[in-house]
């Protein structure tokens, strides 16, 4: 048990909530229609927000730039539509702040064709080439984090990456977007690897896919490549595991050290909804215009995977799917760590995996929170073994520091699996996120 | 779309739907089998000792949270499972005011003074049994035989004894085979203990069904396996050693797993999550410990 623990192809601890991923997984990937107007703003990515390279009243090309990145960590903005710069301005989004954005009223006639760009070859094109592609081809990480992806792969001085592990795992519940990119997309999903590894220097690249793909990871390993060493393999079905340190745990046995990252174990992973991504867009020298998101839900009416151009408003989105009368929540992306959404006017960005839709009598409310009583359900879930039970009990006395210092705080990412499985109902990494925050702030004051 | 209202939470928005108070009940079903066997060996006396102690802690929960200004917390089942665990370690005729002040001392000095469910230091239950084991050292060890014929028609009358009363015992009294190996070196049958048939305390003689709710708990993963299982095994072989070295002056390792409280206390006891470790490694040095103690005690 505990005492003579091997690699067992997993990460240590974890949950097993409910995938409900039966009614969307089997549907194919389709083409989502165009709102009359779409509404972009600057914030879609991890970094400095894009800056708006257009003015009102322009007219733009489906695929044209419309904002450039400000400084290494950011990204471009293609237009995901050819239509007519309307209004400029602060439009809503997910988080509930405004961010400046462009509002674009499509051309009722136009044929929507992309413009080819310039191809960057994965044979002639140099790692810095390529990396630079990536940057001007705006891609963030898709799966949900929105991280630009030029960033991550840059390999600093002094190390070196081994492996390039592709996150193939998609353990949230509900979602099957990469599920389905996986089936359709074998080949871009390669060319993209080629891509990477040429960036990365990786000697190997490993496809991590959770065992309820197992059709997904049977269609991959048929049409895999000879020219590149590259590897399926399937990892028992477990939440969070599509984390990368988890991820990175699972298929090679390795810990990411407290506070780094995985290239100080000579990994680097990249999702591959993004690989995907890459391996379509380069080789056109485009930009991202359009992803694939699952609607699904219990309030949903046409569940499934659908290809959404990039700044269609959420309104629009639900209209077309068809809801029920009485939603009481929705969320943008998975369950276990997608926002609530408060407002149907924001639209879809490059880091919406999934919109889940639940009407008032499928939502479970705790209302009732017990006192902690120790039983070690959260302990026993914490997949970076954390103590959640004394945290929680150090965040209601506000002690941020001693849980900062003596209970690593910095390291918990969110995951949510210790309120998940709290008999007492206690919202565990709800006080984490808000110690988090307010343990930021007050090292901030005292520096200034 | 018409208007909509969206509530706003935070994410995760999937609960597993586990709940303490479902915690507490179904460790409450799983000591009933022992309980009612209980009842079934020592009749009518058994019956009101448990009672009486799984209401009087009930009601001192429910009078103290109300004395300090507090909602009712009886509603978890807390105060009703340490009651009922106490009721199970005492005598059948221990007499009722006495059964009633230790559930009293069971949930407010065992528990209420610490700030309630989920800050006691102690199991609240054991902690109403040394009490009761301190002040009433007789009538603690006073025994009855098990099976006797009119346990369903008489109750003794040493249980209605009055408050500082010497109590008649009419009982017939029967020695539990610890303390009939221990003055008289007289062992009793490990099966024979395993299935009851012996005096002890209310709830702590039929081992298979103390095993058997063990287990439920065990499968519904709201007990942790590893306390029971490594306090027993410490306990065997411990014993062992000692029996291996003298086989009159110490019992065998069998008679030593089955007998006195020790399955209640390993399975119910020890597994209390308040009081108990919360790290599966922490856990395996705890019930070592208590097994080690045990054999020294014993």
């Amino acid at each position: 048990m505990d005492f003579f623990s091997l690699h067992t192809n997993t990460f240590k601890n974890g949950i097993h909530p409910p995938e409900n991923k039966e009614d969307t997984k089997g549907l194919p990937i389709r083409q989502f229609p165009f709102a009359s107007e779409l509404i972009i703003p600057m914030t879609q990515h991890i970094g400095a927000p894009a800056e708006i390279t257009v003015r009102e009243g322009q007219e733009v090309a489906r695929g044209q730039v419309i904002a450039k990145a400000t400084g290494y960590v950011s990204v471009p903005i293609h237009s995901p539509i050819s239509g007519v710069v309307t209004q400029i301005g602060l439009v809503p989004t997910i988080s509930g702040n405004k961010a400046q954005g462009v509002t674009i009223k499509a051309f009722p006639s136009s044929g929507q064709e992309v413009a080819e760009g310039y191809c960057i070859d994965y044979k002639t094109a140099s790692a810095d080439e390529i990396l630079q592609a990536i940057q001007n081809a705006g891609i963030v990480g898709l799966g949900g984090a929105a991280f630009p992806t030029h960033v991550k792969l840059k390999v600093p001085e002094g190390k070196v990456c081994d492996y390039l592990i592709i996150n193939g795992i998609e353990c949230e519940p509900y979602l099957t977007t990469d599920h389905r990119v996986m089936l359709q997309q074998g080949d871009d999903i390669y060319m993209g690897i080629r891509y990477l590894m040429k960036v990365t220097g990786a000697k190997e690249a490993i496809i991590g896919i959770e065992g309820n793909k197992q059709d997904a990871a049977d269609s991959l390993t048929k049409i895999k490549p000879t020219d590149i060493p590259v590897s399926v393999k399937v990892v028992p079905v477990k939440y969070p595991q599509g984390s990368e340190k988890m991820l990175i745990t699972a298929v090679l046995g390795k810990e990411v050290p407290s506070g780094g990252l995985p290239i100080d174990v000579n990994i680097v992973t990249v999702n591959i909804a993004t690989t995907a991504e890459i391996g379509r867009l380069l080789p056109h020298g485009r930009g991202i215009q359009e992803r694939v998101i699952t609607i699904t839900g219990p309030a949903v009416k046409k569940k499934g995977n659908y290809l959404i151009p990039i700044g269609t408003p959420l309104r629009f989105v639900l209209d077309h799917v068809g809801i029920v009368d009485d939603i009481a929540e929705i969320y943008m992306g998975g369950p276990m760590m997608g926002p609530a959404v408060a407002d149907l006017d924001i639209s879809i960005t490059k880091g919406t995996s999934g919109i889940l839709v639940f009407g008032s009598k499928d939502v479970i409310h705790t209302d009732k929170i017990y006192p902690c009583i120790k039983c070690s359900a959260c302990v026993d879930a914490c997949p970076i073994s954390l103590n959640p039970s004394k945290l929680g009990i150090l965040a209601k006395f506000e002690s941020y520091d001693r849980m900062v210092s003596d209970f690593n705080l910095m390291d918990c990412f969110e995951c949510g699996s210790c309120s998940y499985v709290c008999p007492s109902h206690i919202p565990l990494v709800q006080y984490f996120r808000l110690s988090k925050s307010r343990y930021k702030r007050k090292q901030a004051l005292n520096q200034q | 779309m018409s208007k909509v209202t969206l509530n706003i939470s935070t994410s995760p928005h999937l609960v597993k739907g586990l709940s303490t108070d479902t915690i507490m009940k179904n460790v409450l079903y799983a000591l009933l089998p022992a309980a009612a066997f209980g009842v079934f060996s020592f009749g009518w006396n058994a019956l009101l000792v448990m009672i009486t102690t799984t209401l009087g802690a009930m009601l001192t929960e429910h009078y103290l949270n109300k004395w300090y200004g507090k909602l009712t917390t009886i509603y978890d089942y807390s105060a009703a499972l340490s009651g009922l665990l106490l009721g199970m370690t005492l005598p059948p005729v221990f007499p009722l005011w006495m059964a009633f002040l230790g559930s009293v001392i069971t949930i407010a000095l065992g528990k209420f003074i610490f700030g309630g469910l989920g800050y006691n230091v102690f199991n609240p239950a054991l902690v109403g049994r040394a009490f009761l084991q301190a002040a009433f050292p007789v009538a603690i060890t006073t025994w009855l035989q098990p099976f006797l014929p009119e346990r369903f028609y008489s109750v003794s009358s040493s249980i209605y004894a009055w408050p500082f009363m010497r109590p008649t015992v009419d009982a017939v009294s029967g020695a539990t085979p610890l303390s009939a190996f221990k003055f008289d070196k007289v062992s009793t049958e490990a099966y024979d203990m395993a299935m009851g048939i012996c005096s002890g305390s209310v709830g702590e003689t039929s081992t298979v069904f103390i095993i058997l709710g063990g287990l439920y708990l065990a499968w519904r993963k709201m007990l942790n396996w590893r306390i029971p299982v490594s306090i027993i095994m410490t306990v065997f072989v411990f014993s062992a050693v000692f029996y291996m070295l003298d086989g009159v002056a110490y019992p065998s390792p069998f008679f030593t797993i089955f007998s006195g409280g020790l399955m209640l206390g390993a399975i119910f006891m020890a597994t209390d999550m308040v009081s108990s470790p919360i790290t599966s490694e922490g856990v395996w040095v705890y019930g070592s410990i208590i097994g080690l103690l045990r054999g020294v005690i014993r």
